[in-house]
């Protein structure tokens, strides 16, 4: 079959409702699926219960960050990991188009083409934005305030939202480059290996060794630690645009490489 | 009979060497990160040693464990998806084998992150105080969860008859193990974690597999780990064989 690479030219008048119907077939089709949306709700905040009352005493260790409850620290990092978990799902999905022809037949279509993979994530980074907000309510409501107040939970949001784009960017490539969703899911391990090796569940002032080495060069580490500073000090301009723009970095970064193996893909296709 | 279904599962050990992984990778993993990430908790008062690979190398051996066991019930809903499971009920062999058999494969594959996880761990600083008797207590205690987390496994899957058994088994032996004292010992949990840590079993198991590692291994610190196995074992034990005979025609 011969894909057509020229679009109509009424097609591309028409890129921004075609790209916001497959943001908001991603969109639903998310919330449709709560056995996967529901574990990357629950199971951070099963963990960060178990954290908060196992490590709560560690609080008043030398070093700690000066917070009223573990809870408080561990605000962001159980974000990131939630959003982590959460963020796979954009990824899965493209997979799952691939699998079941549904790309094939978007590509012989005259939408954008760029529209197929934003369209396709956009559902990660709505999850990631609503996970944001459900973490900081339920903290809150056992009580982890917020120092920062209402702006420093929409910097928490519209980080959680990048860092969902970055995630569900990462796992896309994977799933553009193997079409299987099995290899989408396999990429989780790894996943989880970056937000341990992060300050996500420990102050990197109290580790030692090749571990503080390695965490306070993740990425993920000076995000946290800034959105945890709005968390615990209060709102700082500084510290909003250092955890917005390492997830926008994350998210860029990411959204490239989905972008190459997209691009693979369609000319695999054609 | 047994024998022959422990060789089986050796066998697919063998040959699929993936299988191996969650058994032995994570159980490094589990060391290397909690005890480079949470090395200062030692610090805390009440915590009983100051060399927090010594705390958690038992866990991450448990882990390992409870993941060998895990995995004869994956091995049972692979064989319930693909019919092999009524061939073997067909056969006139003893009902009994085909619940021993894969539990004996259970212990015996509880061996890797014994064998792997220790030597890592002592790589990394880990130290006994009570050599012989400690690593004894440890192999009672690895043994005896993989083969706790084997019932309840067999007991779940011969229930859904399928590999999609697998994530619940997961979530039990998650919960489990980690509402104990995984990360830190009693005398430091706070709230309701305390209370649930307290009347866990998997406490005592715990208990009974760090002795060595911490101190002196005595019978105070160890028979409430062996009557938390044999508890869990009768108990787990009626569950996977109520489950079983639901598979008999």
């Amino acid at each position: 079959m011969t894909v057509a690479l020229e679009r109509p030219a009424e097609a591309q008048t028409r890129w921004a409702p075609q790209t916001l119907l497959l943001a908001r077939r991603s969109i639903v089709g998310t919330i449709r699926q709560p056995t996967v949306w529901f574990p990357a709700l629950v199971f951070p905040l099963l963990i960060a219960a178990v954290n908060s009352a196992a490590l709560s005493r560690s609080t008043a260790l030398p070093g700690f960050p000066p917070v009223e409850s573990f809870g408080q620290f561990l605000l962001p990092g159980t974000l990131t990991q939630g959003v982590m978990f959460g963020g796979i799902i954009g990824g899965s999905d493209v997979a799952l188009d691939i699998e079941n022809g549904f790309f094939e037949r978007l590509v012989a279509s005259p939408v954008p083409r760029w529209s197929i993979l934003v369209g396709r994530l956009a559902g990660s980074a709505v999850l990631g934005a609503f996970q944001a907000a459900v973490f900081v309510a339920v903290f809150a409501l056992f009580g982890a305030p917020i120092e920062g107040g209402i702006p420093a939970v929409l910097v928490l949001m519209v980080m959680g939202m990048f860092l969902a784009l970055a995630v569900g960017g990462f796992a896309a490539a994977i799933g553009l480059r193997t079409g299987s969703q099995e290899a989408v899911q396999n990429t989780f391990p790894l996943l989880f290996v970056m937000v341990f090796f992060s300050s996500a569940f420990f102050p990197t002032a109290l580790m030692a060794g090749w571990y503080q080495w390695v965490a306070e060069r993740n990425p993920i580490t000076w995000m946290i630690d800034s959105a945890r500073d709005l968390v615990i000090s209060g709102f700082d301009v500084r510290d909003a645009v250092q955890a917005i723009v390492v997830a926008v970095g994350l998210a860029i970064v990411m959204v490239f490489l989905a972008t190459r193996q997209f691009r693979r893909r369609l000319a695999a296709t054609a | 009979m047994i024998g022959q279904l422990t060789h089986r599962g050796v066998l697919s050990m063998i040959r699929i060497p993936a299988a191996i992984v969650p058994v032995v990778v994570m159980p490094v993993f589990f060391v290397l990160a909690f005890s480079g990430a949470f090395s200062a908790i030692t610090n805390i008062p009440g915590f009983p040693t100051t060399n927090i690979l010594n705390w958690m190398v038992p866990f991450a051996v448990c882990q390992g464990a409870a993941f060998a066991g895990f995995g004869t019930a994956f091995g049972a809903g692979r064989d319930l998806e693909n019919g092999f499971y009524d061939r073997l009920l067909l056969s006139p062999l003893p009902r009994q084998g085909l619940v021993l058999g894969p539990l004996t494969y259970s212990g015996i594959r509880s061996l890797l992150p014994l064998c792997i996880v220790v030597p890592v761990g002592f790589i990394g600083g880990a130290r006994m105080v009570s050599w012989g008797l400690g690593l004894l207590m440890l192999l009672l205690a690895a043994v005896g969860t993989a083969v706790v987390a084997g019932l309840w496994g067999l007991g779940v899957t011969y229930r859904v008859r399928s590999q999609r058994a697998g994530p619940i088994v997961q979530a039990g032996i998650f919960v489990a193990m980690f509402l104990s004292t995984g990360q830190v010992p009693i005398a430091v949990m706070t709230g309701w974690l305390k209370w649930v840590a307290e009347r866990n079993p998997f406490t005592y198991i715990l208990q009974m597999a760090r002795q060595g590692f911490i101190g002196d291994v005595t019978w105070q610190h160890t028979w409430p780990g062996l009557l938390s196995l044999l508890i869990l074992g009768g108990v787990l034990g009626v569950f996977a064989w109520r489950g079983f005979r639901r598979l008999i025609p």
